[in-house]
């Protein structure tokens, strides 16, 4: 769908995360995924009769810290509330969250588009509840014979994130997420895996054209951040097509659709939840001090925007390198490590984004899990550097030295790599190389110099590669120069 | 026997728990058909505790406070191993996988856990005839009501089927019942005891406390249950006196007490509960306190403020009551979870439990929040600051505990707003969350009557110390189990 007129598109996010806590929200249950169903469980995040919730100050603590990176304010007064509605996979049937008193609000995210300025999307809130447990269905929801029930979720601490209608398109969504993602991982206090579900985003879009502007239609089930991506964009091109046939829209709620890649209808405003929130009687009020700020501020590591400025002021790495490496904090920390043994972070860069990325890719891996270290990869860019290997030959070890750790040093002895710098020897091979090719060595004479490519290959050849380039050129050149 | 009397003779070696442990079941089983203050006794489990503590002391081992002496447990105070069912259909199956911690406690005490008594369901009521079970009878008289909610644990205490038993108390389920049974219960301050496994009710009110027939007895075990508890937020963190040892240390000279005239002047107050209570006041005044009359204007809201706020934390507390994990599940028949849930609920529910529901949900709604639960709050905070300004000036406040004495089973049942209003006088402690105790301090038609006695927060060792002096002039009723008239 082309549209022609102008419109303008409002969007808003809400984002939910699992914190990386140890424990759970409010009791001390471990929080590891892929765990047995129900063995996560205690009579807390059960909602036994008669159990008591215990605030998780870690989690309390991870907030603070998101809120911090998020330039957000922190309340020096803040509470829970209780959240009422019933559903099997909530245990206690309210859920405890927070209403009028988050622990965060006023700050932002500044996001950067391909084209044009860094934009500031607003952060309203950031508060801290519990998740719920889940619901496993056999077969269709509404069709299913029986449903079971996995708590091991239930009770895990959640943060929500809800950002300003600043979002302008889709585009810009896909991008506030991917940066968000990348500053909850350097901080540490989720994975943010949206297929495990410890990232969750529900978006909320509206169009205008001219003065007529659509109610805010909610869009649900997006399982990643392309899918929130497409969503936006198709719920904009409907939007916009229904104003331009001036059809009547109801506030509503939709449902993503993946495979057919469509929205669809869930349900109208007239069910919307009263969730008849009260200040949660069992906790008392949340008071942070100025101090606890300051101290969790001092835990704060570089965040992506940081380190992007740094890569490209002191590294003087490329925009599109530096975007890579932030994304992938694990190649970022890596080269950091590596450049306290060679100090050239752009050929770092090279190799990490290169051979290194394409082995990790092939092997679905990441360098995290893979044997080779810091030191081993700089002991080969100084081999390199000083002549005794060719990046060549520094190609075919590299995997090896990736997958299975093996010293430089001991890949180069195994396999008699060292490179030819003895130019006795190496004259003895360009020599016989001269006299093979008679044919070539005349072209070259009568000024194609061209083919002097071919012999160097002949004589590479012949080395198994390990000669020395540099000086097969000037031994090269000097043995021609003087026939 | 006294409980304190009962730990003296076993640490004496004169009795052993086993003895004293029997000689309860044996007096259980002489009344407890007509009583019906229980809905678990855990007979085998009891006596074998009481042997392992025989052998404790026969082996001169340390024992501790509670050392051989048996203690009942309101059925909405969670138990491992025994039923919890909070009177209700909806628990019936219920087994606790833990203690709650003032059970715990207890047991760290050697105290012994004898069973687990009637209370109304889910402590929503004031007569005990809100168990699903059975209603339990006031010893004084079978054909009228123990009290409620604690009822169970008041006419146990008060028949001598037990020394000791705890009980709850959100808007005077453990005043009430002690007053009609003529036994001595304290509410203490909220936050003295932690509520880890009381069965909510509502949580802004409710307090677990002791109930026993003496001063003493209920001293010693609050002393044991009192303290903060890290499972519980609002439990306080503030040292626990050693109650049961300092009771005799009070100068009444120095202490200024007044009369609440809303707790005690009202019309809905008998004139023979008047003259009983003026009459322990009296002997207050000889004994050398100086007594004075306060208005608490305030106090007079107490009953909406209270069913408002108690119904709203209910709504949301009992919602987890829903068939899915725990309980009786009653589906329907190609029903989905939600008729499930509506199936479940008006089957394991009682009409009080349900009234009280329906009237918290309302109250919490979209649109009625601030009108309703909001103003509730203000008003609670009124009433709150109204006792702080009595504070300045005096340290005991008194009044009665229950405008009547036990009424007959089956007399206020039609009535909720009568029955609502057995509580007028001890709602106002509960919505400040100070600490009140009921004193037997004479009789009416044959019936007890409480005097309530009010500190300020925390203040528990004054109100037993008070509580004791008097209880010195007046006397210890002996247990009673009177088939009625």
């Amino acid at each position: 769908m082309r549209v022609n007129k102008i419109f303008t598109t409002t969007i808003g996010l809400e984002v939910h995360i699992e914190l990386r806590t140890e424990s759970k929200m409010f009791c001390n249950c471990p929080t590891a995924f892929g765990a047995e169903p129900n063995s996560n469980t205690c009579p807390v995040c059960l909602g036994l009769p008669g159990v008591l919730p215990v605030i998780n100050k870690k989690a309390v603590e991870m907030l603070i810290k998101t809120a911090i990176a998020l330039n957000c304010k922190i309340a020096d007064y803040s509470k829970f509330d209780r959240k009422n509605y019933f559903y099997p996979d909530m245990p206690k049937n309210y859920q405890i969250s927070q209403y009028d008193f988050p622990l965060a609000y006023s700050g932002f995210l500044e996001i950067e588009p391909e084209e044009g300025p860094k934009k500031r999307i607003g952060i309203i809130r950031i508060h801290l509840e519990e998740d719920t447990g889940k619901s496993i269905h056999t077969g269709d929801i509404d069709k299913s014979l029986y449903t079971l029930e996995d708590f091991n979720r239930a009770g895990i601490p959640l943060l929500e994130i809800v950002t300003a209608p600043d979002i302008s398109s889709p585009g810009e969504a896909y991008l506030y997420l991917n940066d968000l993602k990348n500053i909850i991982q350097y901080l540490g206090v989720s994975d943010c895996k949206m297929e495990e579900g410890s990232l969750r985003c529900d978006a909320n879009i509206s169009v205008s054209i001219g003065g007529k502007q659509t109610p805010k239609i909610e869009v649900k089930n997006m399982n990643s951040f392309k899918a929130v991506e497409k969503a936006l964009a198709y719920e904009e091109s409907r939007l916009v097509s229904a104003l331009e046939n001036g059809e009547q829209i109801e506030q509503h709620t939709r449902g993503w659709l993946e495979k057919e890649e469509k929205t669809i209808f869930m349900r109208g405003k007239e069910f919307a939840h009263d969730y008849r929130y009260f200040p949660e009687p069992d906790l008392p009020p949340l008071v942070i001090t100025k101090e606890e700020i300051e101290k969790i501020k001092k835990s704060i590591p570089e965040l992506p925007y940081q380190r992007r400025e740094r890569y490209i002021k002191d590294f003087g790495l490329s925009h599109y390198d530096t975007a890579l490496l932030v994304e992938n904090k694990e190649l970022g920390d890596f080269l950091e490590q590596t450049l306290k043994f060679f100090n050239n972070p752009k050929k770092i860069c090279n190799w990490l984004l290169g051979d290194i990325s394409r082995i990790l890719n092939k092997n679905n891996t990441s360098i995290t899990q893979q044997l080779l270290t810091p030191a081993n990869l700089a002991m080969m860019l100084n081999l390199i550097e000083e002549e005794v290997i060719s990046g060549k030959m520094a190609k075919e070890l590299i995997e090896e030295m990736v997958i299975k750790g093996t010293p430089v040093e001991t890949l180069i002895k195994k396999q008699n790599l060292q490179q030819i710098k003895d130019e006795e020897s190496l004259k003895k091979v360009i020599t016989e190389v001269i006299k093979e090719n008679p044919d070539s060595v005349n072209k070259i004479l009568s000024g194609k110099t061209k083919v002097k490519g071919f012999l160097v290959g002949e004589i590479m050849k012949k080395t198994e590669g390990k000669a020395n380039p540099q000086l097969v050129n000037k031994i090269l050149d000097k043995t021609l120069g003087g026939l | 026997m006294k409980a304190v009397e009962i730990k003296q003779a076993i640490s004496d070696r004169k009795v052993k728990a086993e003895e004293v442990v029997c000689s309860c079941f044996d007096r259980i089983s002489e009344v407890e058909s007509k009583i019906k203050s229980f809905l678990y006794i855990a007979k085998e489990k009891a006596i074998e505790q009481a042997k392992e503590i025989d052998k404790k002391i026969a082996s001169g081992r340390s024992i501790g406070k509670l050392a051989g002496i048996p203690v009942s447990i309101k059925d909405n105070i969670c138990t491992e191993g025994m039923p919890t069912t909070c009177a209700s259909r909806i628990l019936t199956n219920f087994i606790s996988p833990y203690n709650a911690t003032v059970v715990d406690k207890i047991l760290a005490e050697d105290g012994i856990l004898l069973g687990k008594n009637n209370c109304d369901e889910f402590a929503m009521g004031s007569s005990t005839e809100n168990s699903f079970f059975f209603p339990t009878t006031n010893p004084w008289d079978i054909t009228r009501v123990p009290g409620g909610s604690s009822g169970g644990s008041a006419s146990a205490v008060a028949s001598g089927e037990v020394p000791l038993s705890l009980g709850t108390d959100t808007g005077g389920s453990i005043r009430q019942p002690a007053s009609l049974c003529g036994i001595v219960g304290l509410k203490p301050t909220y936050g003295r005891v932690s509520r880890f496994g009381l069965v909510a009710f509502a949580s802004s009110l409710d307090q677990i406390g002791p109930m026993g027939r003496c001063v003493e007895d209920i001293a010693l075990l609050l002393e044991v249950i009192a303290g903060k508890d890290w499972r519980d937020s609002t439990s306080a963190p503030i040292k626990v006196d050693e109650y049961s040892k300092e009771l005799s240390a009070i100068d009444p000279d120095s202490i200024k007490v007044a009369l609440i005239k809303e707790l005690l002047q009202e019309e809905g107050i008998e004139e023979g509960v008047k003259d009983v209570i003026y009459n322990s006041v009296k002997i207050l005044s000889d004994l050398g306190f100086k007594i004075e009359e306060v208005s608490l204007p305030h106090l007079a809201y107490s009953l909406p403020v209270y069913y408002l706020i108690s119904s709203a934390e209910a709504s949301s507390n009992l919602a987890r009551y829903d068939g899915v994990r725990y309980g009786e599940r009653k589906e329907v028949k190609d029903g989905n979870v939600f008729d499930m849930y509506i199936n479940t609920r008006t089957i394991g529910l009682g009409p009080e439990v349900k009234r009280r529901i329906m009237l918290g949900t309302f109250a919490l709604s979209a649109g009625y929040y601030d009108a309703y639960y909001l103003k509730a709050q203000k008003v609670r905070t009124l009433i709150k600051q109204e006792f702080r300004k009595a504070f300045d000036k005096y340290q005991i406040l008194l009044g009665a505990v229950s405008p009547t004495v036990a009424f007959k089973l089956g007399e206020k049942l039609d009535n909720p707003v009568q029955m609502y209003l057995s509580d007028i006088c001890t709602l106002p402690a509960s919505l400040a969350g100070i600490p009140a105790l009921s004193l037997p301090v004479g009789l009416y038609n044959c019936l007890p009557v409480g005097l309530q006695i009010i500190g300020d927060y925390f203040c528990e060792s004054l109100l037993l110390k008070v509580a004791y002096i008097l209880e010195k002039e007046i006397g210890v009723f002996t247990p009673v189990f009177n088939e009625g008239k």
